[in-house]
């Protein structure tokens, strides 16, 4: 048997990872977003291995919504991500600065 | 160590887990590292495989199936018809790599550190969290959840459907774009038209030709 802790350090490690491509991967947007879908999968494998451990199935109804909410964000993201490419030629985020944000 | 005794080993519920978490691990660091973006989203579909391969293991199989079947089948296939639609220069959105490494590796790793000491064996192991009852035979993992999320969650359901609706709207209208120099059909002004607008009869006496044939 595997102990949760093993679950949740998995997750944790796949989170970590996550966060350090968004560091090292600044300027490709295409590589942003799928940072984003890496970081919300380890969440979900949180949620899946409490769900089993606590016995209860609520948790994975969640994960079900998150991936509802992940699949709109990604359609939504990579749609933006078009349109920035027709007008700019390019997907360099430092090429997004007209409001100065 | 014989062949069948390695078989036994990685086919046990701690192989699965340890091959699947490696894979699931080694396919992350990929879809960060890789140049080409086709590449890297590959390696998140080998991502969405192994983590499939986990929650099966947890005895989430609806969930499992489904991260196979939406992800893979269909938000990726978003992301690389996307990646490939797109001529992307590499070299430019590659620059500031190697300088930003350190920096990422440090946040990263201090985080994996202070997230295994608060998640690790000693509040999450056997002693706080016992081993979970197996599910009796002929138990559905789907049927259970169709029961919470039409029961409990009915109304979040229906809203994660509008939110569904939004994000094909958005895209849709986003993306969307009018071409001035394509010909198109307008339905409403071909329903419109009546038969005057289009033949004009003409009354044209008739001649005859001086000892004409018929």
């Amino acid at each position: 048997m595997i102990p949760l802790s093993h679950f949740l350090i998995l997750s944790a490690l796949l989170f970590s990872v996550a966060v350090a491509g968004i560091f090292i991967n600044r300027k490709n947007m295409i590589v942003l977003l799928m940072c984003i879908e890496l970081m919300l999968l380890a969440v979900n494998m949180n949620f899946v291995a409490f769900s089993r451990f606590l016995d209860d199935t609520d948790g994975q109804v969640f994960v079900f919504f998150i991936l509802t909410v992940a699949a709109a964000e990604a359609a939504i993201g990579l749609a933006i991500l078009v349109v920035l490419f027709r007008n700019r030629r390019t997907i360099n985020v430092d090429a997004i600065s007209e409001m100065k944000g | 160590m014989n062949i069948e005794s390695i078989f036994q080993a990685v086919f046990s519920e701690a192989g699965v887990f340890y091959v699947c978490g490696g894979v699931l691990l080694v396919a992350a660091i990929m879809v960060i590292t890789l140049r080409n973006p086709v590449h890297a989203a590959l390696s998140l579909v080998l991502c969405f495989f192994a983590s499939a391969g986990v929650w099966i293991l947890l005895e989430a199989e609806f969930l499992g199936i489904v991260l196979v079947l939406v992800y893979v089948g269909a938000v990726m296939v978003l992301f690389l018809f996307v990646v490939m639609m797109l001529d992307i220069n590499i070299a430019e959105v590659r620059e500031g790599f190697v300088r930003a490494l350190p920096v990422g590796v440090v946040v990263a790793g201090l985080m994996a550190v202070s997230l295994i000491v608060v998640v690790g064996a000693k509040r999450f192991g056997f002693e706080s969290f016992g081993p979970p009852i197996k599910a009796a035979a002929g138990h559905s993992n789907t049927a259970e959840i169709g029961r919470t999320l039409f029961g409990k969650y009915l109304f979040p359901f229906e809203i994660a459907a509008v939110i569904l609706l939004v994000a094909i709207v958005v895209a849709i209208t986003l993306t969307l774009r009018k071409r001035p120099d394509t010909k198109y059909q307008n339905p409403a002004r071909q329903v419109q038209v009546r038969r005057d607008d289009r033949v004009r009869l003409v009354d044209i006496p008739s001649e005859s030709k001086k000892g004409g044939a018929p």
